[in-house]
């Protein structure tokens, strides 16, 4: 149990760590609304990690989700969440929220 | 109506198949049935409660504190699957001369019956809360009659329920002497699955960074999102673009299991006040 507790503080601590290094990295701003991702087509820079902000301005939840960008983050109505992606390769990534996967998608352009 | 249905169902089967190995694992063993209502009842109160606290919870230590709750929930279910194996491992030599103690050995085994029914708990725990926070939303945007909503909602229950039926009575209809193993198969593969998407997490929350790209790409032959994909992640953890490192920690994991499970074996097992008179002499 000790280990577990003195785990979570480390994790705390490099969590701390972790949020003021990447303060600085490039941004991209997602809206949510009425189920449509805007901008439905997102770009960024290759090679270099950045941060996805999406504001959900729908009052429903929606799942953030991307096999390909490596993430699956619950937003809740009204709220706004930050993402950290990893360097990326030039290429097409698909995200969608996986409560409405069919209708309510879009992508990031890296190039 | 079909949307609720869809995503109950596809919930449902992820934490079902869990309880269905889980249940096949404890055969025979008197009481489980108390445990694993236990983890369940559990595992829903706490998806409720969690759905309540979704943004908190997604705000939490610097934005990421959804990742680490969704690792630290995987990581105990792997402790607890690979604890329970490494258990039967050590007691695997009784078990499997007389059968009849497997009941017995199970119960007198407190600590692996907790074990299972924390696995079944956090699995409700995770699906659960996704099932709550889709009907909330769908609840809420008035898109759907409540009638249509709970009707899906039943519906979709209902045929997870009876697939997890299914798993669990494939399972016991094989012979006793090879059950044991097939549960101990499961339950290795489960492990290292949940341990690959922890470990999904924690480069997701940016807490590891080491070998994040993608592995191989096979969403077009078999999509984790479909329903035969989403049955294999939960039951051996397929991932159809994993990232290097959850390769190698599934690798780890299933190799950690089987030396410790192996190692427990070879040792003298422990005296059980209740099976001491039962197991034969060697």
């Amino acid at each position: 149990m000790t280990t577990r507790i003195n785990l979570i503080g480390a994790l705390v601590a490099s969590c701390a760590t972790f949020a003021s290094a990447t303060a600085q990295q490039a941004a991209v701003q997602l809206t949510l609304k009425d189920h449509r991702f805007i901008p439905a087509e997102a770009h960024a820079r290759a090679n270099a990690p950045l941060t996805i902000v999406l504001r959900n301005l729908d009052p429903t939840p929606a799942e953030f989700e991307s096999k390909a960008l490596r993430v699956e983050k619950v937003v809740a109505g009204g709220a706004q969440v930050s993402i950290e992606i990893r360097a990326l390769a030039p290429g097409r990534y698909r995200f969608f929220d996986d409560y409405n996967e069919a209708s309510t998608f879009g992508f990031l352009i890296v190039e | 109506m079909l949307g609720a249905l869809i995503i109950v169902f596809r919930e449902v089967i992820e934490a079902g198949l869990i309880v269905g190995i889980v249940m096949a694992a404890t055969a025979g063993a008197p009481g489980r049935g108390r445990w694993i209502a236990g983890g369940v009842a559990a595992g829903v109160a706490g998806a409720a409660l969690l759905a309540v606290f979704a943004e908190q919870l997604a705000n939490a230590l610097a934005g990421v504190g959804q990742e680490l709750f969704n690792a630290g929930v995987l990581a105990i279910a792997v402790v607890m699957l690979a604890s329970h194996n490494i258990w039967m491992a050590r007691h695997g030599r009784d078990l499997a001369i007389e059968l009849r103690t497997v009941g017995a050995a199970v119960t007198s085994g407190g600590r692996t019956m907790t074990a299972l029914a924390t696995v079944v708990g956090v699995a409700v725990l995770r699906e659960g809360s996704e099932v709550v926070l889709f009907l909330y939303g769908v609840a809420i945007s008035g898109a759907e009659t409540t009638g249509a909503l709970i009707a899906g909602g039943v519906l979709g229950l209902a045929l997870g329920v009876a697939t997890s039926a299914l798993t669990f009575a494939g399972l016991v209809r094989i012979p006793p002497k090879y059950l044991f193993g097939a549960t101990t198969t499961l339950i290795t593969l489960l492990a290292a699955g949940l341990a690959s998407q922890c470990v999904a997490f924690l480069q997701q929350a940016g807490l590891v960074g080491f070998l994040p790209d993608t592995v191989w790409d096979t969403s077009a032959l078999l999509s984790d999102t479909s329903i035969a994909g989403r049955a294999l992640h939960t039951l051996v953890g397929y991932a159809d673009q994993p990232s290097g490192l959850q390769v190698l920690v599934y690798v780890t994991t299933l190799a950690a299991i089987l030396i410790a499970t192996r190692l427990a074996r070879s040792a003298p097992p422990p005296r059980v006040a209740s099976l001491t008179d039962a197991a034969p002499a060697e």
